[in-house]
């Protein structure tokens, strides 16, 4: 037998997932009443991979005729199917979607990575099983909303338009639609323009699942085809996840409509280490709070807040694990943080680390190489920042963390509070008492102690202040999508 | 990185030269491999051991201190460390009181492994905590710290006679305590996770787990050790699939 061979690199090897698998169609027309259809526009926009920069297919831009034709396949199939079926038979519906999303898992996560720069391993453990788990939770409440509801006679509204972000695509889509349809709602879906592809994979799906024509229709495009939707008279509600800034307009134009609204902005989280924490696990709670998904999270754990007496150490731990994560290719699976998601917001993210180093803040990012084609982003820490910095104030949705130190609690909830934001915290501590006194004066829809994004479609999940109103998930979630009474 | 072991009531003489035999020459297929890092015996099989794998480059560890439960007197556990080095051992594996542990009997326990390391002279000090008695991770970073400051030169999960015995979080933390004791005063200690890592997949998670947490200095067998004796046929067997393209059965590999 051969000679062994000595091999004294301890890097890893690359280990992609394969692509082969899945079909990426050259053109993707807009699902409205049940079929692909082209749109009246004519026109075509490309979905590229923020990764290699390369072109994955062409993708239907959709009008105000699109938007109208689709709103109207909603209408007929409210009035002619969806409200006059059982509750049960709806119920059955979801659950047929949420075992073919499970059934179709790898090739659901493989291009969800291969569209949004997102690393394979958390595109294929945690999206997809948690749009799926979605799927799973509301078709169970589809007729028993009477006891979710006790005395309030749940009715459903109607038509509902939804427009998503690009951060997690699919699931955001999971997160609107299942409740949406558990509760007898038609949909109208708007994905985010760089992030198209799997809703229109989720509309196949959704066909071969055999729900009734126009029940869910997805129009793509960009801000103009949101606006559409949104301006549409013959839309019940609308539910919005996106910027503070868009979710701002978006009210406005409704003022005075009779259009319901749920809104799920941004955040600028606070994480709040103590010094009698458990040190290792909080820099682990940290960097998944805020690397996750190269922190295009509107949750995410962007303002660190340590207790003075261990930054030091926090800090020293904090750099040593940022330098172990693996930036790159996101069908490795071995890679923690992959592409940023597009151009413009690559440009977005640096335009606030020359903000943050302008105001004189100290800037440690992680020493990795990153591939020369894409868009990369290394992992940042800032510290010494000050609570009126630009990066502790803005929400920057990338790989950057804003670090304070502080004293008091007193002193700490303030700070955390002051913001116009309120979307999530993170509190860590051993000593449970601490942890409720936070729990109850941080003024954030989801406070998290001893983790961070953590998420179960059983929780509800939503903003206070300029992160928004309404909830999503739980039976909170449910509500949203129902008229009550009394 | 391996330390091939044996550890029963009914070792013999010939068992031993056995194991030592199997230590100097792993797999016939592979004349060049490299030897395992050391022997571990009983010390009244130190001297053997010693006798036949001094000139291979492989050390002989003894395990010591009432081992595997730690429950004599001090002076015994004393005099058996000194015995076992003096017979020849480069390598000694103690075990810490748990019993005083638990009863918060600190001091007994700190002041017994360094009265131990003064007693191995030249011979490294391996640690054993015996997680699986510790109960809780704080424990654990606590003991690991109590071990270093007193003097050891390695620290290690278990005997291999309770369960569990290595796990990944357990030595998860003690790397942790590894790598703050490193910061703090510049010094490097071994680990040396045992029981339990018995195929070369989980030998690899292990492995990143060091490199991540201490960084490449440590990857070799200086500063860590797999106390694993099945490890080593898994290990082989990879080797040869590599080689072959084809799994063999484990009647090809040697039992001891």
């Amino acid at each position: 037998m051969a000679k062994t061979t000595k091999n004294t690199s301890w890097d890893l090897s690359p280990a992609p997932e394969s692509t082969g698998h899945v079909t990426i169609d050259k053109r993707y027309d807009l699902f409205i009443d049940g079929k692909f259809v082209p749109p009246a526009t004519k026109k075509y926009f490309k979905t590229i991979n923020p990764a290699t920069e390369e072109t994955l297919s062409e993708i239907a831009l959709a009008g105000e005729k699109d938007v109208d034709k689709a709103v109207k396949a909603a209408r007929k199939a409210y009035d002619t199917t969806w409200s006059k079926i059982s509750a049960a038979e709806r119920g059955k519906y979801i659950y047929r979607i949420a075992r073919l999303l499970q059934e179709r898992a790898r090739e659901f996560a493989v291009i969800e990575s291969l569209d949004g720069g997102k690393p394979i391993r958390e595109s294929r453990d945690v999206d997809v099983p948690l749009a799926a788990a979605h799927f799973f939770y509301h078709a169970g409440w589809a007729d028993k909303l009477d006891y979710a509801f006790a005395n309030s006679s749940p009715t459903s509204i109607g038509v509902v338009g939804q427009i998503i972000p690009w951060n997690f695509p699919l699931l955001m889509a999971a997160w609107k639609i299942a409740p949406a349809l558990a509760c007898g709602n038609t949909v109208v879906l708007k994905p985010a323009e760089t992030t198209s592809l799997t809703a229109l994979k989720l509309a196949e799906l959704i066909r071969d699942a055999g729900l009734p024509d126009g029940v869910v229709n997805i129009v793509t495009g960009a801000g103009d085809t949101g606006k559409a939707l949104v301006n549409h008279p013959d839309v019940n509600k609308i539910a919005f996840t996106g910027s503070t800034d868009v979710g701002k307009m978006i009210r406005r134009s409704l003022a005075g409509t009779s259009t319901r609204l749920t809104l799920e902005l941004g955040g600028k989280a606070a994480n709040i280490v103590f010094e009698d924490a458990a040190i290792d696990q909080a820099v682990e709670g940290i960097v998944n709070g805020i690397y996750f998904n190269q922190g295009h999270v509107c949750c995410a754990g962007s303002r660190l807040f340590v207790e003075e007496s261990v930054a030091d150490e926090v800090i020293r731990k904090l750099k040593h694990r940022m330098n172990n994560l693996i930036v790159g290719d996101p069908m490795d699976k071995n890679t923690d943080v992959g592409a940023i998601n597009s151009k413009d917001q690559l440009l977005t993210i640096e335009k606030y680390l020359k903000a943050g180093e302008k105001d004189g803040y100290e800037m440690f990012q992680s020493q990795v190489a990153v591939p020369k084609k894409g868009y990369w982003c290394r992992p940042t820490l800032f510290t010494n920042v000050s609570q009126s910095s630009i990066i502790s104030k803005e929400e920057i949705f990338g790989p950057v963390l804003a670090m304070q130190t502080f004293r008091t609690i007193d002193e700490v909830i303030d700070k955390a509070n002051n913001t116009p934001y309120g979307l999530s915290a993170g509190v860590w501590t051993d000593k449970g008492s601490k942890i409720f006194n936070l729990t109850t004066r941080l003024k954030a829809g989801v406070v998290w102690a001893n983790t961070f994004n953590k998420f179960d479609p059983t929780s509800p999940f939503g903003g206070y202040k300029e992160s928004g109103f309404g909830r999503e998930g739980g039976v909170h979630g449910l509500s949203a999508y129902l008229n009550l009474q009394g | 990185m391996i330390d091939l072991t044996t550890l029963e009531g009914k070792d013999t003489e010939g068992k031993v030269r056995q194991l030592c035999h199997k230590a100097a020459h792993l797999h016939h297929g592979f004349p060049d491999l490299p030897n395992v890092a050391a022997i571990c015996v009983y010390p009244t099989f130190v001297k053997l051991a010693k006798s036949l794998v001094a000139d291979k480059g492989i050390k002989v560890a003894s395990v010591a201190t009432a081992f595997p439960s730690g429950q004599s007197f001090p002076k015994y556990k004393i005099d058996e460390t000194k015995e076992a080095v003096a017979e020849g051992a480069d390598e000694i594996d103690m075990v810490i009181s748990r019993g005083r542990f638990h009863q918060g009997d600190y001091a007994y326990v700190f002041d017994e492994i360094s009265a131990v390391k003064e007693a191995c002279g030249k011979a490294r000090l391996k640690v054993i905590l015996e997680t699986g008695e510790i109960g809780n991770l704080d424990a654990v970073y606590f003991a690991s710290q109590m071990a270093i400051s007193a003097g050891a030169d390695f620290i290690k999960t278990s005997t291999g006679k309770i369960n569990p015995a290595a796990t990944m979080p357990v030595t998860l933390v003690m790397l942790e305590a590894i790598r703050d004791h490193y910061y703090e005063t510049g010094k490097m200690v071994g680990m040396k996770p045992a029981g339990g890592i018995s195929n070369a997949k989980l030998a690899l998670h292990y492995l990143i787990m060091v490199k991540e947490t201490l960084g490449e200095a440590w990857l070799t067998n200086e500063w860590f050790r797999f106390g694993a004796s099945s490890l080593a046929n898994d290990l082989l067997k990879q080797l040869v699939k590599q080689e072959t393209g084809i799994y063999q059965s484990a009647n090809y590999f040697a039992l001891d």
